[in-house]
């Protein structure tokens, strides 16, 4: 390539990076110009920007971008003197042209020239509108204007009584007071700004950023080690290297940081373009978009937010005459809100639309048989609501331009959720919809506990853990339960079940099962429920580096990275929610995106009952009340022995009569003897007598205030509730175990 | 034939194995390990290697060689792969070896499992036979490569 050709490329490539941003400052500037924050230092930010990309393509021989540009600044010259006043057609077609422009732009980045695409349609229109909007209705406009006069009497500031011009759906809106409508409006940037920033390319600063986490690891090491020795010198060495590290850490940070508006600059011009394709009148409103997040999670957030902005404008806000109708102002609202709370940030997507219809979302799931429209009748306002986050599901009436194509909230919800985030969303209907994200600063460096199992530490992510609960003494030996050999934890009269990290992983031996130890368990959140991990020791929590794991490993989900701790060994990074996967503490996907709501139960003023679910048969759900079940046991077939007709094991010295559940229960099909290699018996006690109720498979425990919707018709089935949103018949022990084996109460007696 | 090759050569279980040696990153003595549970019983853990964390797969494992007795410390060869740094846990090291391509030999097909997965060729050196293994393989620990990476589950 010669000297001559790659100084070209390097101009042009000048040229993109400056152009793209101009372009965004034009589009922003004159979104508030129609806004009506008007002034001649904005219009001289406008016209600036056509001209100097016009200026560049001229002398870099692009002649297509040149003239394109060139006849909008004829036009802007026009707005700038006075000369015109600006219309919302003029704003579309200026709109328009820095589309077209941006255009071009991609088509010189892609192929090295302008392109050949056809805006005559939009010369013509510029041109057209040079002679269409005279200025004499604005009184006192002189002449001729000064560039950089400040006079009031500009022209720019629109007056709402502007003659409205033909073909213009959006009219010009009142004036808003400024902290509405920011980044535009800002005063304009004072050129001062521009020389004192440099542009850095992304890699170098990525580069920094991990060295920055490699000194943040050494010094972790020094500071550890050096307070071993006892000479002052090197300690106040090391501690000013401890000082100075987190302050350049914290300032290395801080160059990653952006501030959430850059995301949000483009909003603006979307909402505009929306609205208007759609009809509707939209006033958007944002505040905290000076609020900072690490470069990555920006990128991440950028496409999600976008989503919801857009289903907001398509199905939350109404048309202006169904808003009227409801007795609302005609113009909705969009607003947009950025905090940081206790080291996350917290976004806010609020509009004043008509809500979710949730009747509609049930019978849009019913329809995709995403569930059973029984299931549909028994769902809470909350149940209805996780709705919207099952994949495939779409609310939208219609496909249109903007949204209804099926891929949505649940892709918005993958998203945020793979970068540590959680969305959640309430709706009231006629009133609106706020949708409340929340995600972690950086990702990077995190806070992390460590924690020491098995003779290895782990460090797990803050953002998952919800408190400690240590047992000691008796408490250690008591607090925990067995339920069916699965150990469970009454936290606050919940249950809490509990995964051993020695166990899951198989080293060292498993805690805090026999007598006298200390039980440590993290209670944990994984998929919005908390179970409890159970460690050998609590140590500490630490600001981790997060590493990749190697290609060898990448099949692990119980791990999302690695670490460098303090004495340079390495310690593994805990994935909640891959950890709790694997020790199934969490339900399968579907009772997942359903989960039942607690406060709906408690709120009842029904008595809340501990319930044994289990299966008999491949569908048919039961349920007995826990106190019933003496205990939970699985025998290998091959146990069974039979004394007569009746089926028995060998039982803690005992012989156990065995019922087979299914067989005694009137309008089951399927017969229980089939099945695997083991059975699962509910062992039921009553004077001194036991009996064993063979059942498929058991499910789950569960707390509910039960409510027996359906009387019984069929024997041994004292009626049917709905569990866990499934039809579960309740079993009638007593019942069953007469007519299984008559002389079971009478012998006891 | 005057062309020749040169091979960073170890000791594993006895046998005398050999890496390109533009592969070889570098060799480091033995180094604390933290071990991954529920990963494949060839990767013995992971080292930090200057501030980077590099996956250590036991040869004797992934080679279905005796385990190394108790005691002895294993050295790592650091290989460049594909897919970042990787380090191979040997017995003991061995010189840089300049060898003629002329006494390179395919791997006999008596060689089977793992080892003919893993081993690229011999070079029949005066006193002994050096047999090459093909790193990329060897990093590669997906099913179709051997039955040595059962997981523990």
């Amino acid at each position: 390539m010669s000297m001559n050709e790659s100084l070209q490329q390097d101009l042009i490539k000048d040229l993109l990076v400056e152009s793209h941003e101009g372009l965004d400052r034009f589009d922003r500037e004159l979104l508030a110009l129609e806004q009506g924050q008007g002034g001649s230092e904005r219009m001289n930010t406008i016209f600036r920007v056509i001209h100097t990309l016009k200026g560049t393509a001229g002398c870099l021989g692009l002649g297509k971008i040149e003239q394109t540009a060139h006849r909008g600044e004829n036009l802007l010259s026009l707005l700038r003197d006075g000369k015109l006043t600006t219309s919302p057609e003029m704003i579309t077609t200026l709109l328009a042209l820095s589309d077209a422009l941006r255009g071009m732009l991609r088509t010189l980045e892609a192929t090295g020239n302008d392109g050949e695409a056809d805006h005559s349609a939009l010369l013509a229109r510029l041109e057209q509108l040079q002679t269409a909007n005279p200025v004499a209705a604005v009184p006192a406009a002189p002449a001729a204007f000064g560039l950089f006069d400040d006079e009031p009497a500009a022209p720019a500031p629109l007056a709402p009584a502007a003659p409205p011009v033909a073909l213009a759906p959006v009219q010009p809106r009142p004036s808003l007071p400024a902290h509405d409508v920011a980044p535009a409006a800002e005063s304009p940037v004072k050129s001062s700004v521009a020389d004192s920033a440099i542009r850095v390319d992304i890699g170098q600063l990525d580069k920094v950023m991990n060295l920055v986490g490699e000194l943040v690891l050494a010094r972790n090491q020094i500071v550890a080690n050096t307070t071993r020795f006892d000479q002052a010198a090197l300690l106040t060495a090391s501690q000013r290297l401890n000082i100075i590290t987190t302050e350049l850490q914290e300032s290395v940070m801080k160059t990653r940081m952006q501030p959430i508006g850059n995301v949000w600059a483009k909003f603006p011009r979307v909402v505009r373009d929306v609205a208007h394709e759609l009809g509707k009148k939209i006033r958007l409103v944002m505040d905290g978009q000076s609020t900072e997040l690490d470069r990555t999670i920006i990128e991440a957030i950028k496409d999600p937010l976008t989503h919801i902005v857009r289903n907001s404008i398509d199905h939350g806000i109404e048309s202006p005459e169904k808003r009227l109708a409801a007795g609302k102002p005609d113009e909705g609202l969009l607003s947009l809100r950025a905090y940081h709370e206790g080291g996350q940030v917290n976004i806010e997507i609020m509009d004043d639309g008509g809500g979710i219809n949730l009747e509609r979302v049930k019978a849009k799931a019913v329809a995709q048989n995403l569930i059973t429209s029984e299931q549909a009748g028994r769902l809470t306002e909350r149940e209805a609501i996780n709705l919207i986050f099952l994949p495939g599901l779409s609310t939208a009436e219609k496909v249109s331009n903007v949204s209804g194509r099926g891929v949505g909230m649940d892709v918005v919800k993958t998203n945020i959720e793979k970068i540590g985030g959680s969305i959640d969303l309430s709706t009231q209907a006629g009133q609106g919809t706020t949708l409340k994200i929340k995600i972690p600063l950086t990702l990077a460096i995190i806070p992390a506990l460590i924690v020491t199992s098995g003779g290895d530490r782990y460090a797990i992510p803050q953002v998952s853990l919800l408190e400690l609960v240590r047992l000691e003494g008796t408490a250690a030996g008591q607090g925990i339960e067995l339920l069916y050999g699965s150990p469970v934890y009454r936290l606050r009269g919940q249950l809490l079940p509990l995964a051993y990290l020695n166990e899951q992983f198989k080293v060292g031996k498993i805690t805090g099962q026999s007598r006298d130890e200390v039980v440590n368990i993290i209670v944990l959140q994984a998929d919005g429920r908390p179970f409890g991990l159970v460690v050998d020791e609590i140590n500490d929590t630490e600001e981790i580096v997060v590493k990749p794991l190697g290609k060898q490993l990448k099949g692990l989900a119980c791990f999302a990275g690695a670490t460098i701790m303090g004495d340079g060994r390495v310690a593994l990074i805990l994935d909640v929610v891959g950890l709790a996967q694997h020790a199934n503490v969490v339900a399968e996907a579907r009772d997942r995106n359903v989960p039942e709501d607690k406060s709906r139960l408690t709120g009842s003023g029904d008595q809340k009952q501990a319930l044994l679910l289990f299966n008999i048969g491949p569908d048919r759900r039961m349920a007995i009340p826990l106190a019933l079940a003496a205990r939970l046991e699985e025998f290998p077939v091959t146990k069974i022995e039979r004394t007569g007709a009746q089926e028995v094991v060998q039982y803690r010295g005992q012989i156990l009569p065995l019922i087979r559940v299914a067989d005694h229960v009137a309008g089951s099909t399927t017969s229980s003897s089939a099945g695997g290699d083991t059975l699962q018996v509910v062992v039921y006690s009553e004077n001194g007598r036991s009996v064993g109720l063979i059942v498929g498979r058991i499910n789950d425990i569960v707390e509910e205030a039960l409510t027996i919707q359906r009387k019984a018709s069929a024997r041994g089935i004292l009626g049917s509730a709905v569990v866990q949103n499934k039809v579960t018949d309740l079993l009638d022990v007593p019942a069953l175990i007469r007519s299984a084996d008559p002389s079971f109460y009478i012998s006891a007696a | 034939m005057s062309t020749s090759s040169q091979f960073c050569t170890f000791y594993v279980d006895g046998l005398f194995f050999g890496v390109d040696v533009l592969r070889v990153q570098e060799v480091i003595r033995y180094q604390e390990m933290t071990r991954v549970p529920l990963a494949s019983e060839v990767v013995s853990g992971l080292i930090n290697l200057r501030g980077q964390i590099v996956t250590a797969i036991d040869l004797r494992r992934r080679l279905v060689l005796s385990e190394r007795p108790a005691g002895q410390l294993p050295m790592n060869v650091v290989v460049r792969t594909d897919d970042g740094a990787v380090s191979l846990l040997v017995d003991e090291i061995g010189d840089v070896l300049e060898v003629d391509e002329s006494t390179f030999e395919r791997p006999p097909g008596t060689l089977t499992g793992v080892a003919r997965q893993l081993v690229r060729g011999v070079y029949k050196l005066k006193d002994r036979l050096l047999l090459i293994i093909d790193t990329q393989q060897t990093v590669d620990l997906h099913e179709k490569n051997g039955a040595a990476l059962k997981k523990v589950s």
